[in-house]
């Protein structure tokens, strides 16, 4: 028979990946209604998934691409291929950890009232973000077939980017969500740190054209290795392992401090949210 | 000797002033006081100016109980006594400051009925999501999902959306979920409160057999009835500490003491988003307060007359009062056909009740109000009492049983022929 013994927590206690393994089914069922909320209340419903990168591709195709010349620095790829296959990582990115960092205030009501690991909030609200990268990587694909560009084996190594990627949307969604908890002004701060983030990131220029001196700057972006990366696999461009593995790297101290901040202020979440 | 299932060992939690439940700092504000205490530091100053210690209180100080197993275990109090910051921290929603609570089996608390239900899933979505988050597992819920639609009589609806459900509807299916949970230990809070008559009481039956299969139940409520019919032992929280633990109807009547003064002691007595508002001071029944001998005859003619304050203007406002007796209302009235404007300053409303329209018996009073919008109310519940005693009169047949009394008899026919009366 389990014994709960409730008293006050001192100090960092563990990180109760027990406890959230047991309620793995409450995570699935958060997930799945995140998921279906999103399209169900959504006229054009599914497509808004695909509507978004698209939308933004053809007009950085026209801004960055054609009016400011960046085409001639990608080519040969096609820069409407090369700016898709930066945005939908980016995308990603920047839905699921807005959808992460306010997962708790937006279930208050919940974890007012029921007592579950609250890390299953955050990190069910990535699952939506994922399903809309899926359906536009699909897009991608076709596109790439009509217009001819090739990918090559290094494709394979993407699901291990996307990997890298979680790290970093896990990592700032689970800090976020619960400093957001203690300071609602975080809310408005998110929207414009991600936009300064773009452009710090290789979202619609190459890596290349930044200074090489200054490379490194970019690969301490959580995500602006792994996203060069994951373009670079998807095209079957040469991959900058180095700036990867240093992207990784940051996104899992990112992930660390995270999950620290977090289990210390989540004992607190229902007696100040 | 079995172990009790909860042994709670005191409890307490503490609040900061403002800190409760919905105040929140900004960034900006902590980074001033931050600041502001590195300023003092630097200069030396001590805390006494500007960072005195903030104002804290015990939402719940120094509570200890045991709970037996297989017993159904009450708590009850008025509004802020701490009970429900009790059933929190004993549901892990919140930490204690001190103290220590052990539990022994599978917990599941029910705070409120349908937590998490989304409007714009299915009823068949929303029982498993609701199922887990009260801590079932997606195999059980499946399990028991036919049963669960049975109690809440929704066959035919379990695929359509919950916002085209009636709130009925609503309150019933989130009902079946929690009524098949099965824990060792049920932790609820006030969930009867909501439903039709007829389902709260199969609500309540459904509780009495969880309790006879061996689990052991804290049940939090305001529902003296309820209280006295389901609980073993039950504990009494005045201003979060115990008052009294023992038999369900020492506690009661002991809690009908403590509401009975509510003119001296009137914190937590009136709840609602108008309690602020207005400011019920008085409620004599023929002229009698709660202190006078509030025994009537059958034939009196009942005025209650209520008196307040009106702290601002409240547009469109009615008084209200609600008559029980054994836990059901029996009636509600207003003091006006339409809510009406209501201007700052003293006012009287007066009810009256006809002779002959209570039967003999125990009878408690609520009374409150509202406007326009029925969630903009106060309310006071059970603040007074009132018997109405045997005094038998032509009006009044002694053999006459049942809830409420109609003055006169009946008449008869005699023959086939309906038409013409045998009535001299």
């Amino acid at each position: 028979m389990p014994i709960t013994v409730i008293q006050p927590s001192r100090g960092l206690s563990r990180l109760g990946l027990s406890q959230l393994w047991a309620h793995r089914d409450l995570l699935l069922l958060f997930t799945l209604r995140d998921i279906k909320v999103r399209y169900k209340q959504a006229a054009l419903g599914i497509s808004w998934a695909v509507i978004q990168p698209i939308g933004m591709s053809i007009i950085f195709f026209l801004f960055f691409g054609k009016l400011m010349g960046l085409e001639e620095k990608v080519a040969p790829t096609p820069y409407l291929i090369f700016t898709m296959a930066g945005i939908l990582p980016w995308a990603l990115f920047e839905s699921a950890v807005s959808a992460s960092s306010s997962s708790v205030v937006s279930n208050a009501n919940i974890i007012r009232k029921v007592y579950f690991p609250r890390l299953i909030v955050p990190l069910a609200a990535t699952g939506a973000p994922l399903i809309d990268y899926a359906i536009g990587m699909g897009i991608l694909l076709i596109a790439m077939i009509f217009l001819g560009t090739t990918t090559n084996s290094s494709a394979i190594l993407l699901p291990l980017m996307v990997g890298s990627l979680m790290l970093s949307v896990l990592g700032v969604g689970i800090l976020m969500s619960a400093i957001t908890v203690a300071y609602r002004d975080f809310r408005h701060a998110l929207p414009f740190l991600m936009k300064v983030f773009m452009f710090l990131t290789p979202v619609f220029y190459p890596i290349t054209i930044v200074p090489e001196q200054y490379r490194w700057m970019l690969a301490l972006n959580p995500v602006g290795g792994t996203i060069s990366a994951m373009r670079s696999a998807m095209l079957g461009t040469p991959i900058d392992t180095s700036a990867w593995l240093i992207s990784t790297l940051v996104s899992a101290v990112a992930l660390a401090a995270g999950l620290i901040y977090f289990q210390r202020v989540e004992r607190r979440f229902a007696d100040i949210i | 000797m079995i172990e009790p299932a909860i042994q709670v060992e005191g409890i307490s939690k503490q609040y900061h002033l403002g800190q409760g439940i919905s105040a929140q700092h900004t960034l900006g504000e902590r980074l001033y006081e931050c600041i502001g205490n590195t300023y003092n530091k630097l200069t030396r100053r001590t805390a006494q100016h500007k960072s005195a210690p903030r104002e804290t209180f015990w939402a719940v100080k120094d509570i200890n109980f045991e709970a037996e197993t297989g017993k159904v275990f009450g708590v009850i109090g008025r509004n802020g006594a701490g009970k429900s910051t009790l059933l929190k921290i004993l549901s892990q929603i919140t930490e204690p400051t001190h103290g220590r609570a052990i539990m022994r089996g599978r917990v599941g608390s029910l705070l409120e009925v349908g937590t998490g239900f989304h409007p714009e899933l299915t009823g068949r979505e929303n029982v498993f999501l609701n199922g887990a988050i009260l801590g079932m597992k997606r195999r059980e819920v499946a399990e028991k999902f036919d049963e669960i639609v049975g109690f809440a009589e929704l066959e035919k609806f379990i695929d359509t959306p919950v916002k085209r459900y009636s709130s009925g509807m609503y309150v019933r299916l989130a009902f079946a979920v929690a009524a098949h949970l099965e824990p060792e230990v049920l932790l609820i809070d006030e969930v009867l409160a909501v439903g039709d008559a007829g389902f709260q009481q199969r609500c309540l039956g459904r509780m009495s057999e969880i309790a006879d299969g061996g689990r052991t139940i804290v049940f939090v409520s305001h529902d003296m009835g309820a209280v006295a019919r389901l609980c073993d032992r039950v504990m009494l929280l005045e201003g979060g500490e115990t008052d009294l633990i023992g038999t369900p109807s020492e506690a009661i009547e002991r809690y009908h003491t403590l509401v009975s003064n509510w003119r001296e002691n009137p914190e937590g007595v009136f709840t609602g988003p108008l309690a602020d508002d207005i400011r019920f001071e008085d409620l004599t029944i023929n002229g009698i307060d709660a202190e006078g001998p509030r025994v009537f005859n059958p034939h009196d003619t009942l005025t209650m007359t209520i008196k307040g304050i009106a702290k601002t203007n409240v547009p469109r406002f009615r008084t209200t009062f609600c008559l029980y007796k054994d836990n059901i209302r029996l009636l509600s009235k207003h003091d006006a056909p339409e809510p009406i404007d209501l201007p700052a300053g003293p006012f009287t409303s007066e009810i009256t009740l006809p002779a002959y329209l209570l039967r003999p018996g125990d009878y408690r009073v609520s009374i409150g109000g509202h406007r326009d919008a029925l969630r903009q109310y106060i309310w006071g519940r059970d603040l007074m009492g009132f018997t109405v005693t045997e005094q038998w009169s032509e009006h009044f047949d002694k053999k006459d049983v049942g809830m409420i009394n109609v003055p006169g008899y009946g008449t008869r026919t005699l023959g086939k022929d309906t038409d013409n009366s045998i009535a001299a």
